[in-house]
């Protein structure tokens, strides 16, 4: 068996293919979304939590749109100021989608939308006693991410920049210490703008990268999504098959041996 | 008789129903909602057995795009 196919992501009881999950905001239709998540290969995709519209019901159900016997659905706790209101939402969550995954979210500040990491630990502990698999976004701080891990989260999501930024892995130091820190998958959560951003991430050893807006706000998304796929997969190999030391003078290539005179 | 509820925030007024005949009435199919009654998950095996009362707060929630 190639590395390519035996080279899975366990998180938690679950073993998946693909290292690139998906959120499924953003998109201009359903249409554009469904074909986007699947040429974007992911296995895992985030859907929010919202009250139903109860005045107008002529609005289409997103699970209308969703092959959940293909797809792990990863509910967020977008928007939660509060550890309250993410544990709520979590617990809401799991009774709509019958699965216990969530992408915990606690955030500090509409402007920056940081984690505000004091109530996702919180919000955390009591979620993992409640049996949920819990992947928390985080800042990308290696004494929080090792909490999380204590506290029993089955990976941790550091940021790579602010949320829908696109601005790329702006501390990679960070990242490669968390991932010595940790023994949980690593997924670089936000930040992502394209595609050497999410090659960059899995380069420096990530697990996986989950991206929402740097596919579904890119003026193709549909293109996106794949080179967002060819690039988790190429920073993968890359990764595995080990790259060369960063040197400041030249080696030659060619041998220099047997030049003509 | 009738009945006020919070649903999703808003007042409602309604004839005494089960949670279940409620959300049909909201053309609402339950296995795509999850429900919290006064802050507590109900169960969807819980929705035919769980009257409406006065003064009841209700979240009715799905799935959305999101990140």
């Amino acid at each position: 068996m190639s590395q390519q196919t035996s080279d899975k992501l366990v998180i938690g009881e679950r073993e998946f293919t693909s290292r690139l999950m998906v959120g499924t905001g953003k998109y201009a239709s359903m249409e554009q979304m469904v074909r986007a998540i699947e040429v974007s290969g992911a296995e895992v995709i985030t859907v929010a939590v919202r009250r139903v519209n109860i005045s107008d019901r002529s609005k289409e159900s997103l699970l209308d749109h969703i092959d959940l016997k293909k797809y792990t659905l990863l509910p967020n706790t977008a928007g939660c100021y509060t550890a309250d209101d993410a544990i709520r939402t979590c617990r809401l969550a799991r009774e709509a989608g019958l699965s216990d995954f969530v992408k915990l979210e606690v955030l500090g500040d509409e402007k920056t939308l940081f984690p505000d990491n004091e109530e996702l630990l919180k919000a955390a502990a009591v979620l993992v006693k409640e049996g949920f698999t819990v992947l928390p976004y985080t800042s990308d701080d290696p004494i929080v991410c090792k909490k999380l891990e204590d506290i029993g989260c089955a990976a941790v999501m550091p940021l790579g920049a602010p949320i829908g930024s696109g601005l790329g892995i702006r501390n990679p130091y960070n990242i490669r210490i968390i991932m010595d820190t940790v023994k949980v998958p690593v997924i670089v959560d936000a930040g992502v703008g394209t595609a050497s951003d999410a090659a960059i991430a899995m380069e420096l050893g990530c697990d996986g990268v989950l991206m929402n807006t740097g596919i579904a706000g890119a003026r193709d998304p549909i293109a996106m999504a794949e080179a967002m796929n060819l690039a988790v997969r190429a920073g993968r190999l890359a990764y595995l098959a080990g790259r060369i030391p960063k040197k400041l003078y030249a080696t030659a290539s060619s041998p220099i041996e047997g030049t003509i005179s | 008789m009738s009945l006020e509820i919070i649903v999703n925030g808003e007042s409602r007024t309604i004839p005494p129903l089960s949670v279940l005949d409620y959300l049909r009435s909201l053309e609402i199919d339950p296995s795509r909602v999850a429900v919290e009654l006064n802050l507590d998950i109900l169960p969807k095996g819980a929705y035919a057995t769980t009257r409406l009362n006065q003064g009841d707060r209700l979240e009715i929630v799905h799935f959305v795009g999101g990140g």
